[in-house]
């Protein structure tokens, strides 16, 4: 590992010294130095390599330069390690001097970030983690997020249940801060509608050993199950609920990551599964068909929800710069620039709310053969509350 | 609180503890027995339900399937890896002190890891029951359960008879005990105890991965998740008494209740409460509930 570090840093290094020497022989304006911050190993990999795909792809489709600056890319493995997250997002800021940084699926490494963000005015663009925070206490004017925050799709699928007439629900997720952030949307909006959840069920992350709690779910009888898994706990999960037969009396809700890269493993047992998120496939749009034909052609691959993140990310950055002229240090325009954009984006168009978190349609999606088909809007243009964000 | 509930608790209770067992009895033999602390022993659970997902379709594809096929194929593969790791790796260990143990079997675990992400990629995976232990057999009016946690529970039941009785009761398992005490006193008396502690490892090796192969249609497969089982394991073995195939049983079963019943009744207190059992239990018992005379 640190030796691979180490000779990429080399590499890199090696790079940037040809690239300042290149750009002072031109005397044009200076490259636009990124800073990549994403998992490239560990079980978040595909996801980091996603989300950089996403980005480049659009960067490529605008010829390569942001507001008639050439981008320049620095790029760091955050291994999905919130031990190592300050020390690296410091990195990045103080010895690589980067101009903005784009970072990360991990929400604990996230918040780590936006805290450095934060105390070095450092432009952060988040392109997946969740956590509330990132855009509640921690938000700021040069904080985005282009992905989603974990009280949207949960706050979707209350909506959901409560409308299809579930008046008791059980959850179940994993003790951890995107876990519980999640439960607390379901029951914000459950309630709302009408509904009780009348038990939270958790486990300690990340234990996969759920019979015992199936046994609870299955003595408390409830109208509805809401759950917040990811990889491969939501394939445990949705398999072992299967098979203790309770798929088949009592429906199963859950945060879209419950199906999203697992179908494969899950197999016929998520079949039917109705889950929320900003995202599906066969959305069927004329932008969204045009994004994935030509991620297609450039990666040899399907995109995903966390290629369409990247993209997005790359595309507010370039409404921002180009507001700013490239010129970074007008923090505020770029901000108000920003703010006032329309995003185009495949998942559809989408604005920022006053904490710079996404204001989007949360889809209702139901798993069908191998994909998550888009069967509706659960929330029509839902915006995060950004509790706690004073800006 | 219905009696339904509290018997289908206990079943649950049970299973994962045979699970347990299954998963740590190869840890025993080697950590328990030889006394070599192998932190390497979540990969091997690693290897065996890789070897599950990556196996079938071959088997399927050139010996025209069968679940014990691929098992009896797996094992094979399993022991030859276990030989091999050990002429290459541990035999050097045995006089060693247990730093230097753990450093090595630390760097296999990164070895492997990343061998896996080179040959399988990072996903998750799902492995299929074979057809005929798929189904499922109703408990009460509460759910159903599958058939093949049960076929789990058999396999470990048979699994700790067989071990115990090799061990305790045969020829070979009295010189593997003898050679656990004191090793030149073993070899003076004109027993190869080089080979026999080859062939104790890789029994060893292979039953982490009979473990893993008989697991992941139950657990699914992914990256990491050896590490998941590997401190749960040492847990039972030093629950258990180090050394004793009838204290690792009777610590996993323990362990599967506490956890089982601590999950639904004492939610907040769910990730520590094994840990709490093993603290008492090294208090009132410090060598473990049974340890090896």
């Amino acid at each position: 590992m640190t030796l691979r570090t180490t000779l990429r840093q080399v590499a890199l290094l090696g790079a940037a010294s040809v690239a300042l020497l290149c750009a002072s022989a031109t005397a044009q304006a200076p490259k636009l130095k990124v800073g990549l911050m994403l998992p490239y190993t560990g079980t978040f990999a595909a996801l980091g390599v996603a989300i950089e795909n996403g980005f480049r792809l659009y960067v490529g489709e605008q010829g390569g330069k942001l507001a008639g600056r050439e981008l320049e890319f620095v790029k760091v493995d955050d291994e999905s390690d919130p031990a190592k997250a300050t020390d690296n997002v410091n990195k990045l800021i103080k010895r690589d001097n980067v101009d903005v940084i784009v970072g990360t699926v991990h929400s604990g490494v996230a918040m780590a970030m936006a805290k450095a963000a934060k105390d070095n005015g450092t432009l952060l663009i988040v392109p997946n983690a969740g956590a509330d925070a990132v855009t509640g206490p921690m938000c700021a004017n040069h904080i985005f997020r282009s992905s989603f925050s974990n009280w949207q799709p949960a706050y979707a699928m209350g909506e959901v249940a409560a409308k299809r007439g579930a008046k008791k629900a059980v959850t179940i997720t994993w003790k951890y801060a995107a876990g519980d952030e999640s439960v607390k949307g379901f029951r914000e909006a459950f309630e709302k509608g009408g509904g009780q959840v009348v038990r939270e069920l958790n486990l300690p992350f990340p234990n996969v050993e759920f019979q015992a709690l199936l046994t609870e779910i299955a003595s408390l009888k409830p109208d509805a199950v809401y759950t917040f898994f990811a990889g491969a706990g939501a394939v445990k999960f949705v398999k072992d609920y299967a098979a203790a037969g309770l798929k088949k009396t009592i429906p199963l809700y859950g945060a879209g990551f419950l199906t999203d890269g697992t179908l494969e493993a899950q197999g016929a047992d998520a079949d039917g599964l109705l889950t929320t998120l900003h995202y599906g496939d066969s959305l069927n749009t004329p932008r969204d068909n045009a994004f994935r034909l030509e991620y297609a052609k450039a990666y040899k691959l399907q995109p995903d929800v966390y290629a369409v993140q990247g993209y997005d990310a790359a595309q507010m950055l370039a409404i921002g710069l180009k507001a700013v002229n490239g010129d970074l240090g007008k923090k505020a325009e770029f901000a108000a620039a920003v703010e006032k954009a329309k995003i185009d984006s495949p998942r559809g168009a989408f604005t920022l709310g006053k904490n710079h978190n996404p204001v989007q349609d949360i889809y209702l999606r139901q798993v069908v053969g191998k994909e998550n088909k888009v069967i509706g809007v659960a929330s029509k243009q839902l915006a995060d509350p950004g509790r706690g964000c004073r800006m | 609180m219905t009696l339904s509930w509290f018997l289908v608790q206990c079943l649950n209770s049970l299973q994962y503890g045979l699970l347990l067992f299954l998963v740590a009895s190869g840890l025993t033999l080697i950590f328990g027995i030889m006394g070599v602390i192998n932190l390497a022993h979540g990969s091997f659970y690693m290897i065996g339900a890789y070897m599950a997902y990556a196996l079938a379709p071959l088997v399927n594809a050139t010996l025209g399937g069968g679940f014990f096929t691929t098992l009896m194929i797996g094992l094979v593969l399993a022991v030859a890896l276990g030989y091999v790791l050990e002429w290459a790796f541990f035999s050097f260990l045995y006089e060693r002190e247990h730093l230097q143990q753990v450093l090595m079997t630390y760097g296999l675990i990164l070895v492997f890891e990343e061998l896996r992400s080179i040959l399988v990629g990072d996903d998750v995976h799902g492995v299929a029951p074979p057809p005929w232990l798929a189904g499922s057999v109703p408990l009460g009016d509460l759910m159903t359960y599958p058939v093949y946690n049960l076929f789990i529970s058999a396999v470990c039941l048979l699994l700790a008879l067989g071990m115990w009785f090799v061990l305790a009761r045969t020829r070979l398992g009295m010189t593997i005990r003898a050679g656990s005490t004191n090793r030149e006193m073993v070899q003076s008396l004109g027993i190869d105890i080089q080979f026999l502690y080859r062939v104790v490892f890789a029994a060893g090796v292979a039953l982490a991965v009979l473990a893993g192969m008989v697991a992941a249609p139950a657990s699914s497969v992914y990256p990491g998740m050896g590490n998941q089982v590997l401190i749960i394991c040492f847990v039972v073995v030093v629950i258990g008494g180090i050394g004793s195939i009838r204290g690792a049983l009777l610590a996993a079963l323990l362990i599967g209740f506490v956890d089982t019943f601590g999950k639904v009744l004492f939610q907040q207190a769910a990730g520590v409460l094994v840990y709490v059992l093993m603290a008492l239990i090294l208090l009132w018992k410090p060598d473990g509930l049974f340890k090896a005379s």
